[in-house]
């Protein structure tokens, strides 16, 4: 007879543990890694002066560019308006709160490019505005402001999903001592909210550009796909390979694959330096 | 007669929380809400500081209408049941807060609030704890710094949730103590919300005793012990006070039924 080996009451057989472990490594090996591999192995099987000459090309900077603009229009405004939600619905009770915090969760249900013929059926030729928008001369889909409006639908929830949780975990006692103290509205948000929410807002950004430049649906959908003008990284990613350009679709990719590593590492690093102070934010 | 407070009432969806509250109290006292828990005693407390609105009633302190003034403009200091100090700063942070975010005409310049801060910690012991963080104290030191927080701004009135609530027996007797102490010394018009009739009988010069929204009684610790005005006063007060040395025996009047 084996004998019985003592065991702590949550902890599983060591085989149980070991078969959880390879899984999860087999999965990340299978889904992660080996695409990121097999992306980056395409956009140098030319060479490094391939490569970066296919990035070089014209409607390649272009396109880099107006995901750059895109992100920098779309990331800011979804700030402020996660921001705003999660500071209503945590710290106010007011009617049809239920609604908006459903509301808000909308894009994350609803397919990219539902969103992105939603746009269409108002902005577009046919559409409802389309007429009267064509009459003043104002481009919204086929250009940059419908790119952007289909942007910041995707990528809505993200800075409001992430600071829900942890606005509602720290209450209201804070703000009300601020107020108590004498504080303004602006003070309170400014001295006592922001300082709070750091570290969950950041990375509710960090998300939400991620997604602003990768999204692909939305925005294919209101671009029009016009060259070197309307498309986007992943836009012209998916050009580039229609047209056997595989080196030149793989090295566009690569780049966006390297902005979301970027900003893995960045969000990583963040912690890793501020961890003293954000465990003392998160402890009471 | 300087704070005094006309048929405050307030509901809470369709739960009344406080049905028309009056009492007066002198300025400078030391007043105890006692009352268990869902009596409105905080929600009191709470539209005092102006944290809470009241749907009816008036408040007067010291002339004024206490009510018209939001809660920024009052200067009464408020100490939570938890404290609620600003976690991501210092305890000297914390104490300046008040100071700090005055306008600027009003603002203290940075060599005579770091002076304040000195000050207000000697007066709260803890002198040398100012570069720590909340989460670096324990109970009792972090209620003396959201103390020293609340005083900063001088305060024309202090409102304290609970005090003691969440400190250990022990703790909880020194603290009483000394907070009873800095009153005689501050003179500030303090009121605290308690549940533990002990503490409100020891500490206080004026009680209110509390049920389903409504003041049953208010007097002295003494005149409350003495002579309780409604049936619940005595069972409130009795109920949680200390067990008589000796138990009467009444064997007359006892009820036992035996099948």
């Amino acid at each position: 007879m084996t004998p019985l080996q003592p065991r702590g009451a949550t902890e599983d057989h060591p085989l149980v543990r070991i078969a959880a472990v390879t899984i999860a490594a087999i999965f990340i090996a299978l889904f992660l890694v080996l695409p990121l591999v097999v992306v980056f192995s395409q956009a140098l099987a030319g060479g490094w002066s391939a490569a970066l000459a296919a990035i070089r090309d014209y409607d390649a900077l272009q396109a880099i560019r107006l995901t750059l603009i895109v992100a920098a229009i779309a990331v800011p405004l979804n700030a402020i308006f996660g921001i705003s939600a999660a500071w209503a619905i945590t710290k106010f009770d007011f009617p049809g709160k239920s609604l908006l915090t459903t509301l808000i969760d909308l894009p994350f249900s609803v397919s990219p490019v539902i969103s992105g013929l939603v746009y269409m059926l108002i902005f577009g030729m046919q559409g409802w505005l389309g007429p009267w928008l064509r009459d003043h001369d104002i481009r919204i889909v086929f250009a940059l402001p419908g790119i952007v409006m289909a942007t910041i639908f995707v990528t809505f929830p993200f800075v409001a999903r992430e600071l829900i949780p942890l606005m509602s975990d720290q209450g209201r006692e804070e703000e009300e001592a601020a107020v108590s103290l004498g504080a303004s509205g602006w003070s309170t948000f400014r001295r006592v909210t922001l300082p709070n929410i750091k570290w969950g807002l950041l990375y509710g950004v960090l998300l939400c550009n991620a997604r602003a430049m990768g999204e692909f649906g939305a925005v294919s959908v209101v671009s029009g796909h016009i060259r070197g003008l309307t498309n986007t990284m992943p836009l012209q990613v998916e050009v580039l390979y229609n047209d056997y350009q595989y080196v030149g679709a793989f090295a566009v990719a690569s780049l966006l694959a390297l902005l979301a590593l970027v900003t893995l590492i960045l969000k990583t690093f963040l912690e890793w330096r501020y961890a003293d102070e954000i465990a003392a934010v998160h402890r009471h | 007669m300087s704070l005094i407070v006309e048929s405050i009432a307030k509901r809470f969806g369709r739960f009344p929380a406080l049905k028309g509250v009056s009492f007066a109290a002198p300025k400078g006292c030391f007043l105890a809400l006692l009352g268990p828990s869902g009596s409105g005693k905080t929600t009191l407390l709470r539209i005092l500081g102006g944290l809470e609105f009241a749907e009816l009633g008036h408040v007067t302190f010291d002339g004024e209408d206490w009510l018209a003034k939001p809660a920024r403009e009052r200067r009464a200091g408020f100490v939570f049941q938890h404290y609620a100090l600003f976690r991501h700063m210092t305890v000297a942070r914390n104490v300046a807060f008040g100071l700090e975010v005055r306008g600027r005409k009003t603002r203290p310049p940075r060599a005579e609030i770091a002076r304040r801060v000195e000050e207000l910690l000697a007066l709260v012991q803890l002198e040398g704890f100012g570069k720590r963080y909340p989460s670096q104290l324990s109970g009792g030191q972090r209620q003396r710094v959201a103390l020293a927080r609340a005083l900063a701004i001088e305060p024309r009135m202090l409102l304290l949730d609970e005090p003691f609530g969440a400190l250990d027996a022990r703790v909880r007797k020194d603290l009483r103590l000394w907070l009873r102490e800095l009153h005689n010394r501050t003179g500030i018009t303090t009121i605290f919300v308690t549940h533990d009739q002990e503490e409100a009988l020891e500490l206080a010069d004026l009680v209110a005793v509390m049920n389903e929204g409504r003041i049953e009684q208010i007097g002295t610790p003494g005149h409350i012990r003495n002579a309780p005005a409604t049936p619940f006063v005595a069972e409130f007060l009795g109920q949680s006070a200390p067990a008589p040395a000796v138990i009467p025996l009444r064997p007359n009047r006892t009820n036992l039924h035996v099948p």
